[in-house]
């Protein structure tokens, strides 16, 4: 990334802030509604003063009622309004599952193109930290799915609020899963308007031995490890998917093509998920290129349990990509 | 635009008690001929439904097929209470509803024989009907998921009227729902959010007093006192004999016409019964053929025809031409939907995404759409 003079540097709540206010003025359809949003200034204050710009009328507290306000404003996308649904955190979206992958997503196609749904759901997805099994839910894998909607996962500030208006001007549904624990990085932020496309993953790190691909959080494991390893003479290109749908999978290929070897970390469970589906895809597409399968990282086939230790265990971590790059790379 | 008063942490108007409508005024009876419009409506949907068991036998129709036979003066009462642009959503039984908004049955027809001619393209089939031109904002199959979206249409209503044209909230949402969808908890979040947020729409219970084989007292609560399932939330409640049409229409009206006014939501236990099985593969084991035979004696079609024939010298020649009319508009639009073309594969990656990549190929309306409804 180019270093510029003076940068402005922000949280990432204020970069999802940001977003969403700009777009807000932009457009007076868009509203934000959920659980605390409003008068407490969100559960983790990322919608703090929202409330006083535009009114109770468009920064719209709920009752803790996932299933009825996320079918609610589905109907109101129908009519073409364009609702950001703020989940205080993913986890209590399976409630709503049958609005958000039966409505939602299939609105579009079961109406033969008469009536869309241009609505962001958002919120924290993954673990926030020893908040056990139930609150803990890494949703990409299950909801990825579904044809219908879109799916972006940020990882720094500057992406949160370059997805996150790309997400809200998108005329079909976006979950946009963000992560309680980056919401407090910071990172720079242009103060110009401008917006990150879908399908287009960035490259965050060059490296000629393995290519690595992960979104949002594990993504600063993979970084850690890419610096580690680069100790090691094993020079990782780490990938940052951005989407998971649409996958920019070519971007994914070419690296491959060039590494010959390729490393997929993704916090949700291994079976059936994000990070499956990516090695299958590589698999096919690079079959001639691999020099070994395409190795995963993935957060342990248990229920997220409670205790520190066992949690940390748990979770994809810089030890557990360090070694699934060396052993991909035939360095174990 | 926004303005100061609306911002702030002010108690706001969340109803802790009742809000009471003072009295329901019946609605005047209308002219003969707005009667004879609906006595022809509910003698379209009949034959309508008619002629789709007989398709769904000759198997030109799949899937799940929810038959409206009997509960048709519900919808036709209560649409004719409303504005034409007053949005409309409901459950799968829905072809009545479709064709009382004034769809052309032939596209209804040709959406049921999954034909490119159908109102979704036949990508939706029986359960779901969709026309934006009527504000029908579809079918939906899962029990009690329209009950949220009928709750949306009411905001998105209000907040185009009040916060993007700056004026006064215009319109009603009609959503109906079955006895079955009393159940599902979604419906009771809807009613909580349509009192809180002061949502203009009506939760018509089309009570059919089955949710497929359960009868409403093995599956409801408080079944013979639905009211108090809105009384509730606050949410103001009538009961209407859903055979009735003209006590449906005069009800209604005056019901829409607060809920319009008012800006609030209602709920209306509109009493009927569906003549036929819950969907075509059901043979009714749950009730007696006695039962069946007493509810088909108070038919909404006859009670119409006598009141017609009492009150205007309505004459038995001038139902049977109507009949005629009726069956010939009806095999017509059974010919059109048989002559539209299979749904073609390139539909299949439509509609998946408003906009195009991979291999979805962005979207297009319907065919009913682009010749501007019917003629």
């Amino acid at each position: 990334m180019s270093v510029a003079t003076a940068q402005r540097v922000i949280e990432f709540r204020e970069a999802l802030r940001e977003a969403m206010i700009e777009e807000m003025r932009n457009d007076e359809r868009v509203f934000l509604i959920g659980e605390e949003v409003a008068q407490y200034n969100g559960a983790y204050k990322v919608s703090k003063g929202m409330l006083d710009e535009f009114g109770s009328r468009r920064v719209i507290d709920t009752p803790i009622s996932e299933s009825g306000f996320s079918g609610m404003c589905i109907g109101s996308a129908m009519r073409g309004l364009r609702p950001i649904v703020e989940f205080m955190s993913w986890s209590f979206s399976l409630v709503a599952a049958d609005p958000i992958l039966n409505n939602a997503a299939k609105m579009l196609y079961m109406s033969g193109g008469q009536f869309g749904c241009p609505i962001v759901f958002r919120g924290n997805d993954g673990a926030g930290g020893q908040l056990a099994s139930t609150h803990s839910w890494c949703v990409e894998s299950l909801y990825a799915n579904v044809p219908g909607l879109k799916m972006a996962i940020p990882y720094d500030p500057y992406d949160a609020k370059g997805l996150l208006k790309t997400a809200i001007r998108d005329d079909n549904p976006v979950f946009f899963l963000e992560s309680e624990r980056l919401l407090s990085t910071t990172g720079h932020v242009p103060e110009e308007e401008y917006t990150v496309p879908f399908g287009q993953a960035l490259i965050r790190s060059e490296g000629t031995d393995c290519t690595l691909i992960s979104f949002g959080r594990p993504l600063h494991f993979c970084l850690e490890a890419s610096e580690e390893l680069a100790k090691e003479g094993i020079y990782c290109e780490v990938i940052d998917g951005r989407t998971i749908r649409p996958l920019d999978i070519d971007t994914m290929v070419h690296s491959v093509r060039k590494t010959n070897a390729c490393v997929v970390v993704d916090q949700s469970w291994s079976f059936a998920s994000v990070g499956s589906e990516i090695a299958s895809q590589i698999h096919a597409i690079c079959f001639d290129d691999l020099d070994n399968y395409v190795h995963r990282v993935h957060s342990d086939d248990v229920p997220t349990p409670y205790s520190h230790n066992l949690e940390q265990a748990y979770l994809p971590n810089t030890r557990k990509i360090c070694e699934a790059v060396r052993a991909a790379t035939y360095n174990a | 635009m926004n303005d100061a008063n609306t911002t702030g942490v002010e108690a706001s108007g969340v109803p802790q008690t009742m809000q009471k409508m003072s009295k329901i005024d019946l609605a005047p009876i209308p002219n003969e001929g707005v009667l004879l419009g609906w006595l022809r409506q509910m003698l379209l949907i009949r034959e309508f439904e008619v002629r789709t068991m007989q398709a769904y036998q000759n198997q030109l129709i799949g899937g799940f097929c929810h038959i409206y036979i009997g509960q048709e003066a519900v919808a036709v009462g209560s649409i004719a209470a409303v504005n034409d642009d007053d949005p409309i959503v409901l459950a799968y039984r829905d072809h009545g509803h479709a064709l009382a908004r004034g769809m052309d049955p032939k596209y209804c027809m040709a959406e049921m024989f999954g034909r490119i001619g159908g109102c979704a393209k036949g990508k939706g089939g029986s359960m779901h009907m969709f026309d934006a031109d009527h504000y029908l904002y579809g079918g939906h199959g899962i029990v009690s998921a329209q009950t949220p979206l009928g709750a949306g249409l009411a905001f998105a209503t209000k907040y185009e009227d009040e916060i993007l044209k700056g004026g006064k909230s215009s319109h009603v949402t009609l959503c109906f729902l079955g006895d079955g969808a009393l159940n599902q908890g979604c419906f009771y979040e809807a009613m909580n959010l349509a009192s809180l947020q002061d949502l203009p729409v009506i939760y018509v219970l089309e009570n059919n007093r089955y949710s497929m084989g359960t009868a409403i007292d093995r599956g409801t609560s408080m079944a013979e006192e639905l009211h108090v399932k809105s009384e509730a939330f606050g949410i103001e409640h009538a009961i209407v004999d859903g055979k009735n049409v003209i006590d449906m229409y005069r009800k209604f009206k005056s019901i829409a016409d607060w809920c319009r006014e008012e800006s609030r939501p209602f709920f209306v236990e509109a009493q009927t019964y569906r003549y036929k099985g819950h969907s075509m593969s059901d043979p009714r084991k749950y009730r007696t053929k006695e039962e069946e035979s007493r509810e088909e004696e108070n038919d909404c079609i006859d009670l119409l025809t006598t009141f017609l024939t009492e009150e205007f010298d309505f004459t038995k020649d001038a139902l049977k031409q109507m009949n005629k009319q009726v069956k010939v508009q009806i095999r017509d639009s059974v010919t059109w939907a048989n002559n539209s073309p299979e749904t073609p594969m390139d539909e299949m990656y439509k509609d998946v995404y408003t906009d195009t990549w991979g291999p979805y190929t962005g979207t297009s309306k319907p065919e009913m759409l682009e010749e501007g409804g019917e003629t």
